[in-house]
């Protein structure tokens, strides 16, 4: 412990400790901008800035560690002008179009100019006009809103390794761009959004569907239907001001009967579908592997529930696609489910159903609009809207969220399992698998506390653990005394750090899961802003409690499911399921410039 | 390298043949003729061979005692001698700051990581700046020869040389100065028979500004966006490609043979107590013999107009740039003021790169701040938003002003804003922008004020008016 002083007031204070954290500590608050906690601490924006006795500068809090003795002011007189001075100059060059931003009463360059009293711009107005970028179906990007703090890049770069925003020019002629190119949809991007998670400002925004969405409610010829992401039931209480991790799922399907949805799903549904699908896949790859001794079998299978890490992998590791499971995420699963057999179960045409997905994610937006995902014979999921979006859509409709009541979703594609839950986690579509492969292969519970697999669970970047399989039934007898090695990583600069480390052929997995953002879904590119590492503990906590909480927890144990095999499918990979819940995967790699 | 010429170098003598009698290449930039009756000659440190020796000779070089110090340094000098030598010379860095060579030599020496890197900063930015290209031009192993020197004090065996992409003669000079000096094992495996290895590298930059910043030119270096890095880590620490790397300017580097050859009593002899040794100047504007001046530290503006640049060559002197765009603006009140790092810091500026700019009556201040700002909104790098915008505001500023479009409180803003980018810029280039403008408050505000005060008149007024009336019609 080390002792300083701060606005008079004697502190100890760690070691190490940054001002801005020691600040916090004593209850002072200091203005930042762009210093995002473990993502970037460039000290570039200066609204930080504070006086340190005998240094003749002004410091950044964010970057400077606190030393024996150290003599801090954080609010004199050359503090406060220039915070002002940087305050106003970003005025200066950000359109005034508050009222109309999607990021009203949501900025954070609005709130610090409240926060600082600032009554004027002094300075002339010096903003550019630039041009829209509304290239791709996730993501909007506003340049003339940025004000180059580069939490974008940051994230582009260095967490998610994909390197598609990066400053050009210099100088006041600096912007954030797509590499070389002017648009989005001429640079690989994967569409995560992470980029739009981290902005301060409305510079990158995803793509509103609220408008359409409307619509399609106030069509009388449409039935829309809406499905939504395991994610968003711990999430979007903080649209509304609600604690980080409070669980509202009955509110939110409360709030979606309200706005007027012929029937409230949940993609948990396709999730536990997902699981059958998915495992059995997996344990026929073995089969084929183990008994057959196929050498074309591509093993590790990868999870393919993520479509930012499908875009990833088709244009950077497009090798990977034989390992990459076929099956659907479960959002394009359900999608194909509710156009035919719950079409059909409904009497109604597949083409006056509407599926609306409430999604964590902007590159479900991009997913929902590939080609290759109409095997209902019509696009399979109509719209998406971001949990931000939701929370919006809610707001328009005058709906008081925190103080209705709750209510159960809608039979049949709203009954799911705890299982399907923990898909909003990271490690969560992997521990809900080993539960229902486990079980198929052993005839046995997966054998551990409250069927939790701890060692895929946090927020570790790569986590692994292996399974001895012992006690098979006789059909799995191959797999007797063999340890399954599996692995998840979440962030796509973690798994990448994994595809590379296979491919150098230091480690050897049979499973592999994969989620785009960091802390899986629960942290995606359209959760609440902004999603720190102590929202995404949160937020994970409660996913888990939902899950603790349910009837069923294994996703072969879905009642709705075995009507649905039994009815419909027929039996999982077969020939029906081949054709609606499967997919197949594009080598991207000459797209890339 | 043969025995002999080990010999040849370490005793001074000509290693093949004396100086060239023939018409010596000479470079591009002609040095300032000093008129030897009306000025004291000093002798000179950094220039002495320029203009004298085929630069693209090594045995010239050589026969005027050129890598005689760094075999006297290999031979018969430890490391830590070399610094102490350096360190008493009281030389200090001439790229701007005016950093003690020494003391920045001690701090990468100190360091245990390996390997180590010499980066020479030739990446002569400075507007008006242009005493590196010279001394590159005009004496290239001298640059080498200096590089070796701190490359064996500091423990390091590979050295960079990075060089703005324009000067094309610099850089053929230097790739002809490497190239000959590793055929005669000057440069290379086991230097004059001992175990001492060093390789110099040339890397040229393509034109940015603020990659003369030493960190940003390790950003630059590495393929990375020219833009300054978070310091601390200082280079000596943590530089190129994350080891100790130790950075010194051209001129700076250029004075350590003579140094280490002629011991640290000898430097001391020119210049001042605080600021020992001589300072290259490039000397422009309104001057009857632009050019370049090597002149002991400590001596004044007006000896270098009147003595040495042969007087203003129009009009009455009205002020003077020092050391670059990013410099201060001295009036003539300060003509006396001794040009030495300490001097001019208690005047509240600095010596800066060596760029003198002289401007007589004829030039408005206004237009002179607005064009020093224009300058700094293309070459700021982009990446603090008080110099990104704050350029871009106080160019604005200017020429609102010099178009009499400008309000009272104009100068007001223009003043908070130049204290704030002093006080809260990210690196030394925002924090210099100010250099000129608060001078020239300081002391041409008169003159500035001016400029609004025309704005009192009817014209402004009913332009006013028609304003408000445009805005509700």
């Amino acid at each position: 412990m080390i002792n300083i002083t701060m606005n008079n007031m004697k502190i100890e204070s760690e070691e190490g400790t940054t001002i801005l954290d020691a600040a916090k500590k004593a209850r002072i608050k200091i203005p930042t901008l762009c210093y995002l906690k473990n993502v970037q601490e460039p000290g570039s924006c200066r609204m930080c800035v504070v006086e340190i006795e005998g240094v003749r500068t002004l410091q950044p809090s964010c970057i400077t560690h606190v030393s024996e003795g150290m003599k801090i002011y954080t609010n004199t007189k050359e503090v406060r002008d220039a915070r002002k001075i940087i305050l106003e100059l970003l005025l200066s060059d950000h359109p005034w179009e508050c009222n109309t931003c999607d990021r009203n009463q949501d900025c954070e360059l609005q709130k610090l100019a409240e926060e600082y009293g600032i009554k004027e711009v002094r300075f002339k107005s010096i903003n550019e006009e630039l041009p829209l970028d509304e290239s791709t179906p996730g993501i909007v990007r506003d340049p003339s809103k940025c004000i180059l703090c580069r939490r974008c890049v940051t994230v582009c770069q260095e967490i998610q390794e994909v390197g598609t925003l990066s400053p050009r020019a210099r100088g006041f002629d600096t912007i954030i761009a797509p590499g070389q190119a002017d648009l989005l949809s001429e640079a690989v991007c994967v569409q995560c959004g992470q980029c739009a998670a981290v902005c301060p400002v409305g510079a990158i925004i995803e793509k509103d569907d609220i408008d359409k969405v409307w619509e399609a409610i106030d069509n009388p010829d449409k039935f829309v239907i809406v499905q939504t992401a395991p994610a968003i039931r711990a999430a979007l209480g903080e649209c509304f001001d609600l604690e980080p991790g409070t669980l509202v799922k009955g509110r939110m399907t409360t709030a979606l009967r309200m706005l007027g949805f012929d029937g409230v799903f949940d993609t948990n549904f396709a999730a536990d579908l997902t699981i059958l699908e998915e495992g059995t896949e997996l344990l026929t790859r073995l089969k084929k592997a183990i008994v057959d001794e196929d050498k074309s079998v591509a093993l590790p299978m990868f999870t393919s529930c993520s479509p930012g890490w499908i875009n990833y992998m088709e244009h950077f590791y497009p090798e990977l696609i034989p390992n990459v499971s076929t099956c659907k995420s479960p959002q394009q699963m359900f999608g194909a489910v509710a156009k035919t057999y719950f079409a059909e179960k409904v009497g109604k045409k597949k083409e006056d159903i509407v599926v609306v997905s409430i999604m964590p994610c902007t590159a479900k937006k991009f997913e929902c609009n590939r080609e290759e995902m109409t095997d209902s014979g019509v696009k399979d999921v109509d719209y998406v809207l971001t949990t931000r979006e939701l929370g919006k859509f809610i707001k328009q409709a005058g709906i008081d969220f925190v103080n209705i009541p709750d209510e159960e979703m809608d039979a049949p594609l709203g009954i799911s399992t705890g299982a399907a839950d923990i898909f909003a986690n990271t490690g969560g579509v992997m521990e809900a698998a080993l539960r229902t492969a486990y079980e198929i292969v052993t005839g046995r519970e997966l054998p551990f506390d409250k069927l939790h697999v701890v060692p895929i669970q946090g927020l570790d970047g790569v986590k692994e653990a292996s399974l001895k399989i012992e006690g098979t039934k006789e059909e799995w007898e191959f797999l007797e005394g063999v340890t399954v090695n599996v692995a998840v990583a979440h962030g796509l600069g973690n798994a990448k750090k994994i595809i590379e480390e296979i491919k150098f052929g230091k480690k050897h997995y049979h499973f592999i899961e994969i989620m785009t953002c960091p802390g899986g879904c629960i942290g995606g590119g359209g959760q609440p802003r902004m999603t720190t590492d102590e929202i995404r503990k949160a937020r994970i906590q409660a996913i888990y409690k939902e899950d603790e909480g349910r009837e069923y927890r294994k996703s072969h144990d879905n009642p709705a499911l075995k009507v649905l095999y039994e009815e419909f499918l027929g039996k999982p990979l077969g020939e029906r399921s081949h054709h609606l819940l499967h997919t197949k995967y594009f080598n991207k790699k000459d797209e890339n410039v | 390298m043969s025995r002999r010429s080990i010999d040849q170098i370490l005793e001074g003598k000509p290693y093949k043949k004396l100086l060239s009698s023939e018409k010596l290449q000479q470079s591009e930039i002609d040095l300032v003729n000093t008129d030897p009756k009306k000025t004291q000659y000093y002798g000179r440190i950094v220039l002495d061979n320029c203009g004298r020796i085929n630069p693209e000779e090594i045995e010239e070089y050589i026969g005027t005692g050129g890598y005689q110090a760094l075999g006297m340094a290999l031979k018969e000098k430890k490391p830590e001698d070399i610094i102490k030598i350096v360190k008493d010379s009281g030389l200090k860095g001439r790229g701007g700051a005016g950093f003690p060579t020494g003391l920045k030599w001690s701090f990468a020496a100190q360091e245990k990581e390996s390997p180590k890197y010499v980066i020479c900063n030739a990446d002569e930015g400075e507007p008006g700046t242009f005493k590196d290209r010279l001394i590159m031009e005009g004496d290239p192993h001298k640059i080498l020869e200096g590089m070796a020197i701190c490359a064996y004090a500091i423990g390091a065996n590979i050295g960079y040389i990075y060089i703005r992409g324009e000067y094309q003669l610099s850089i053929q000079r230097l790739e002809k100065a490497i190239k000959e000096a590793e055929k005669l094992g000057l440069l290379g495996k086991n230097i004059f028979d001992t175990d001492f290895d060093f390789e110099v590298k040339i890397k040229i930059g393509a034109g940015s500004y603020v990659c003369g910043e030493e960190t940003a030119l390790l950003n630059s270096m590495e393929g990375f966006r020219g833009e300054p890095r978070l310091k601390p880590p200082f280079p000596a620490k943590s530089g190129f490609l994350s080891k100790p790397t130790n950075l010194n300017n051209v001129e700076t580097l250029a004075n350590i043979p003579p140094i280490i050859l002629n011991g640290a009593e000898w430097f001391r002899k020119f210049g001042t107590e605080d600021s020992p040794g001589t300072k290259v100047y490039s000397i422009l504007g309104h001057i009857n013999r632009p050019g370049l001046i090597e002149v002991p530290m400590g001596i004044t503006l007006r000896e270098i107009i009147y003595d040495y640049a042969g007087g203003m060559s129009s009009g009455e002197f009205k002020m003077a740039q020092i050391g670059g765009t990013a410099g201060g603006i001295l009036p003539i009140e300060l003509l006396d003021v001794p040009l030495d790092y300490l001097s001019l810091q208690i005047e509240g500026h600095n010596l800066g790169s060596g760029a003198i700019l002289i401007m007589n009556e004829t030039v408005p201040v206004v237009d002179f701040l607005e064009c020093c700002m224009k300058f700094f909104v293309h070459e700021s790098c982009g990446r603090c938003s008080i110099c990104r915008i704050g350029t871009k505001q106080m160019y604005e500023s200017f020429k609102y002003l010099r178009e009499k479009e400008a309000n009272y409180d104009e100068l007001k803003k223009i003043e908070e804003l130049a204290e704030a980018l002093k006080l809260v810029a990210f690196c030394p280039l925002g924090q210099s922008v100010a250099s000129p403008v608060l001078s020239a408050l300081k002391y041409f505000r008169a003159e500035l004020s001016k400029e609004i005060d025309s704005n009192e008149d009817y014209e402004t007024i009913t332009r006013e008016m028609s304003d408000i009336v445009f805005d509700y019609s």
